[in-house]
């Protein structure tokens, strides 16, 4: 007992309004000075989890607990939050929602002056914490004006200075860019290597923190908790990164989890696989094999559709058609802000670009640009009006939308009817596709020729139940009834109509949105940051989708940090920085070249093309057969 | 002292000598010295202000104060009681009955009661000047922080709430363009139900995540008093209060027995402040680096008493000395110790130690995206 940090004896969790436990007869142990990561589905009580830890459930939430927590002896029965400040630090997903002060020295300090520590010792405490942070120039400067990364060191900070014993972070790199993510995960370490200190991290991106981990613990989503160690958990765990997923693949024994330990493993997958590659190459080209490198505009992941299936492929319909034409787009904001600088972008149909950068870069300023709804503060966006009846040219039942046919054929017929009606008041002949500007049409228009979902998707919900979103995004987008509703069951099946938006899931509020804007089948889709707290489940069923739209025509853009997402869903990769676009190009191209973007797979397989477990699949069982 | 490091002087030692400044001016109508007083705190302000953002709103106050002034003349021009000689302008004027006498609509307007509205309203420019010189030289949130420590959590959550303002404002705008992409453009009372709902969620979420926060890094934990303690606590403040509030009543009011008035409100006065105090020792909170109260503080609140206590003493000896002799109109006289006791206040912009650099500040990472994206 002396050595447990944590310690849960039985503990089963009932949240208020729910009869289901979240968690069930849960016993777990972490040791002092461990790093723990918790991995589990969205929903499965991760986070209920790491609020019995601190006390904040039931304290906080309310709800039943019973059972014993007890950190490092102290009982949260007895314990409030507030009794345990000097024992645990807590750092939610979003730092900035945390901050009490508005600076960060003052931050930092504000737990200490709780805990009522002498001034002498807290002046000492928030240097030290500073240098520890590697964060001192930025002392005096106010915390909305720090990067993401900046914002959650400084939450670590804040609750390092009170020389917590524990430590819990619920998703602290979720919101954050590779590199801010790397900075947060270092000092994560940098906590448990050096100071002793217990740390317990929630995180759905397992392949950012898995190598690091001490132990894991499993939460399903029925509530019960397994605890392990990482190699041993991760044989049968629902949660993978990628690296594990391809030592389950190639059938490693003890599972790698890291890149280093992959690549050790890897010799021999990688001759096989280099042995796929056609004859005479000596460089990889990327998954577009149907065009040679260096000539034109790649056309996407051939290698990925099952032959057979007529998915636009041909080069020069790809060229011709460009769905959204931007031209020198700056946008420009009051404090002399350049958020976008001079920005030229063609977007093609049947494409799904994938939009990254750090945080802050202007990736969202752009995308809100690009749909019309956002400041432009010079610059040019056309976008192509499909001709009446281009809804039915996708062809039903692609990989992403298998088993949704009538969903597909369902919003074919959609866009007929809601592109004759918006053509009808404008006079288009329906012969020939002509440009338009989305900035200057009604907003009922533009949203059904450039669609949006933007990064607090919640935002474009505000009816009670998820059946009168849907019926309200029928009549806003003037389809027949049911339209909204059947495109929700293909991408998220099994939604109760009765229930409230707010009651939802991350995914599943995701999905609700993303089937409200696609009700209006936009030609070009816009998501900023879908993948920010989706589970790999959810993940995949969104990649799923987009590959689906991409299939039947559509231009998708996604911003997102998340490149092993890039690297199973997106053809193109544009890579900003301040405001420009330093790279533009094929998403193998891009992604493997470089070492904050490139995915999991490609790190072990380098220099190979293949960037997800599935390129590695696909590459051998070609090979096979 | 002014040899001292670069520190900020205590927030109320500022507004100590603000209020000292205002009194001082507020017993004269002698433009002379209400100019020379609004010159001195500009001076100070000029010399001591900070850089934060509310130490640039000095500006406003001026023009706030000029407002008034030329409001104060144009009312006296339309309806004000006309008196003087020297003819400025005619106007057709209104006779009134005699219920309404001291309202005169229109009529012609003299050059004295002209120079005499203008006077009046500079001096509550001046006094306006002087609050906002406290305003600009005084971190508010400094002196929220530098309360009594029985009264810090309701200046948390006073400092909490303020914050919380623009961040509103940020959600509703965001909530507004979000809307957009559903196609719905309405404005006014029927956006209210589509916008406010997700905003007060918002809102709601975010207030529970800070509240969250705040509790698991200890806020409010204090409060260990054994019960009598509390017991005690809360008599003497009540009583305080209300010995406070009665002896209110009885300076204001003439014809209250004398025992009524300022005894009372003393006594009131001291046993609010013993149960402050009373509160505060079971407080286990201390304050991060402190605001030190030294010899500049004293220094400060000095100076503005002796500026007060000049321009008082002259106004019970000579207080012909500190009006504007409007009848007949003459150049108003220079009383030499007003003069000194104005210029004393004038002694903390160089007495005083100088604020501290503003800090160096990051250039921004490209840049900031659009309202409530921290991505």
């Amino acid at each position: 007992m002396a050595d447990s940090a944590i310690s849960l004896s039985q503990v089963s969790v009932t949240l208020p309004l729910s009869t289901q436990p979240v968690l069930r007869d849960v016993d777990l142990t972490i040791a002092e000075g461990e790093l723990a990561l918790v991995v589990g589905r969205t929903g499965s009580g991760k986070s209920t989890l790491l609020g019995a830890m601190c006390g904040r459930v039931p304290h906080f939430t309310g709800g039943t607990l019973t059972g014993h927590v007890r950190l490092h002896g102290r009982d949260t029965r007895d314990h409030r939050p507030r009794d345990l400040a000097d024992l645990v630090g807590v750092v939610g997903q979003d730092p900035l929602a945390g901050f009490v002060t508005d600076t960060v020295e003052e931050e930092l300090a504000y737990g200490m002056e709780q805990l009522g520590l002498p001034a002498a010792t807290m002046r000492k405490r928030v240097e030290e914490t500073l240098d520890l942070l590697g964060i001192a120039e930025l002392r005096d400067v106010a915390l909305r004006e720090l990067s993401g990364g900046q914002q959650q060191r400084v939450a670590i900070g804040s609750v390092l200075t009170a020389h917590p014993r524990v430590i819990l972070l619920d998703e602290p790199t979720s919101a954050l860019d590779p590199t801010g993510a790397e900075e947060v995960l270092a000092t994560i370490t940098r906590l448990v290597h050096d100071l002793a200190v217990t740390v317990v991290v929630a995180e759905h991106r397992v392949e950012r923190v898995l190598h690091y981990a001490d132990t894991v613990v499993h939460v399903s989503p029925s509530g019960e908790v397994r605890s392990g160690l990482p190699s041993q958990l991760m044989v049968d765990s629902d949660i993978a990164s990628p690296v594990v997923e391809l030592g389950r693949y190639a059938g490693w024994s003890p599972l790698p989890l890291s890149v280093r330990d992959a690549r050790r493993a890897a010799r021999g997958l990688r001759a096989r696989l280099t042995a796929t590659l056609p004859p005479g190459q000596d460089r990889p080209i990327g998954r577009s094999t149907h065009t040679p490198p260096g000539q034109d505009r790649p056309i996407g992941r051939s290698t990925h559709t099952p032959p057979g299936q007529d998915r636009p492929l041909g080069r020069s319909t790809r060229t011709l058609d460009v769905a959204l034409t931007a031209r020198d787009v700056v946008v420009r904001y009051p404090g002399d802000v350049l958020a976008v600088a001079g920005i030229d972008l063609d977007l093609h149909p049947g494409e799904v670009t994938a939009v990254m950068g750090r945080n802050g870069c202007g990736k969202s300023s752009l995308l809100w640009a690009l749909q019309g709804s956002g400041t432009l503060t010079s610059g040019s966006v056309r976008a192509t009006r499909p001709p009446t009846g281009t809804g039915t040219t996708g062809t039903a039942g692609t990989a992403g939308t298998a088993g949704t046919t009538s969903t597909t054929s369902t919003t074919s017929t959609t866009s007929t009817t809601s592109t004759t009606s918006t053509t009808g008041t404008t006079g288009t002949t329906g012969t020939a596709s002509e440009t338009v500007e989305p900035r200057n049409l009604p907003a009922g228009e533009r949203r059904s020729l450039v669609g949006m979902v933007p990064q607090t998707a919640a935002d474009l919900l505000y009816l009670d139940t998820v059946g009168g979103e849907c019926e309200q995004a029928d009549r806003e987008s003037g389809v027949a009834g049911g339209t909204c509703w059947r495109l929700l069951e293909a991408v998220a099946p099994g939604i109760p109509a009765q229930q409230h938006p707010r009651d939802l899931s991350e995914g599943q509020k995701l999905a609700l949105v993303l089937a409200v804007q696609l009700t209006a089948d936009p030609t070009v889709l816009l998501l900023d940051e879908p993948t920010r707290g989706l589970d790999p489940t959810a993940k995949a069923a969104l990649s799923r989708v987009l590959r689906g739209l991409a299939a039947r025509g559509r231009s998708v853009v996604v911003s997102t940090h998340d490149v092993e997402f890039v690297a199973e869903c997106s053809d193109r990769v544009v890579v900003m920085a301040a405001g420009e676009v330093v790279a533009d190009g094929p998403t193998t191209e891009v992604v493997v070249s470089s070492p904050a973007f490139a995915p999991q797979v490609s790190k072990v397989t380098a220099p190979g093309p293949w960037l997800t477990v599935d390129d590695v699949r696909m590459a051998l069982a070609g090979v096979a057969s | 002292m002014s040899t001292t490091l670069p520190r900020a002087v205590h927030p109320a030692a500022w507004w100590g000598w603000a209020v000292g400044m205002a009194v001082a001016v507020s017993t004269t109508n002698n433009p002379i010295l209400l100019l020379l007083a609004l010159a001195v705190v500009a001076l100070v302000v000029a010399n001591r202000r900070g850089s934060s953002p509310w130490a640039r709103a000095f500006r406003l106050y001026l023009w706030l104060g000029l407002f008034i002034i030329v409001v104060r003349v144009v009312l006296h021009v339309l309806v004000g009681l006309k008196f003087g000689t020297i003819v400025v302008l005619t106007l057709p004027g209104v006779t009134l009955p005699s219920w309404a006498a001291g309202i005169e609509l229109g009529g012609t307007v003299y050059l004295e009661g002209l120079v005499g509205a203008a006077v009046l309203g500079l001096r509550l420019a001046v006094i306006i000047a002087c609050i906002g010189a406290a305003n600009a030289l005084a971190n508010p949130k400094r002196l929220l922080r530098s309360l009594p420590s029985a009264l810090h959590e309701i200046g948390s959550a006073v400092v909490v709430s303020v914050s919380v303002a623009p961040q509103l404002a940020e959600s509703v705008q965001r909530v507004r363009r979000a809307r957009q992409l559903r196609g719905d453009t309405s404005r006014g009372i029927r956006s209210v139900p589509s916008v406010a709902l997700p905003v007060l969620e918002d809102t709601l979420e975010r207030s529970l995540l800070l509240a969250a926060a705040m509790d698991s890094r200890g806020y409010g934990r204090a409060g260990a008093a054994p019960r009598p303690h509390r017991f005690v606590t809360g008599t003497v403040t009540l009583a305080g209060l209300l010995a406070s509030a009665v002896g209110i009543y009885g300076v204001l009011d003439t014809t209250t027995p004398a025992l009524m008035g300022t005894p009372t409100l003393l006594i009131g006065l001291l046993l609010s402040g013993l149960g402050l105090w009373l509160g505060g020792r079971h407080v286990e909170r201390s304050t991060y680096r402190p605001d030190p109260w030294r010899g500049a503080e004293w220094l400060t609140v000095g100076c503005g008493a002796a500026a007060a206590a000049a321009l008082v003493t002259l106004s019970r000896t000579s207080p012909d000395q500190l009006a504007m002799p409007l009848t007949p109109l003459s150049f108003p006289p220079l009383p030499l110790a007003a003069v000194l006791g104005l210029l004393v206040g004038a002694l903390p912009a160089y007495l005083t130690p100088e604020p501290p650099r503003p800090a160096p500040r990051v250039p921004r990472r490209g840049a900031r995206e659009e309202v409530g994206a921290s991505g």
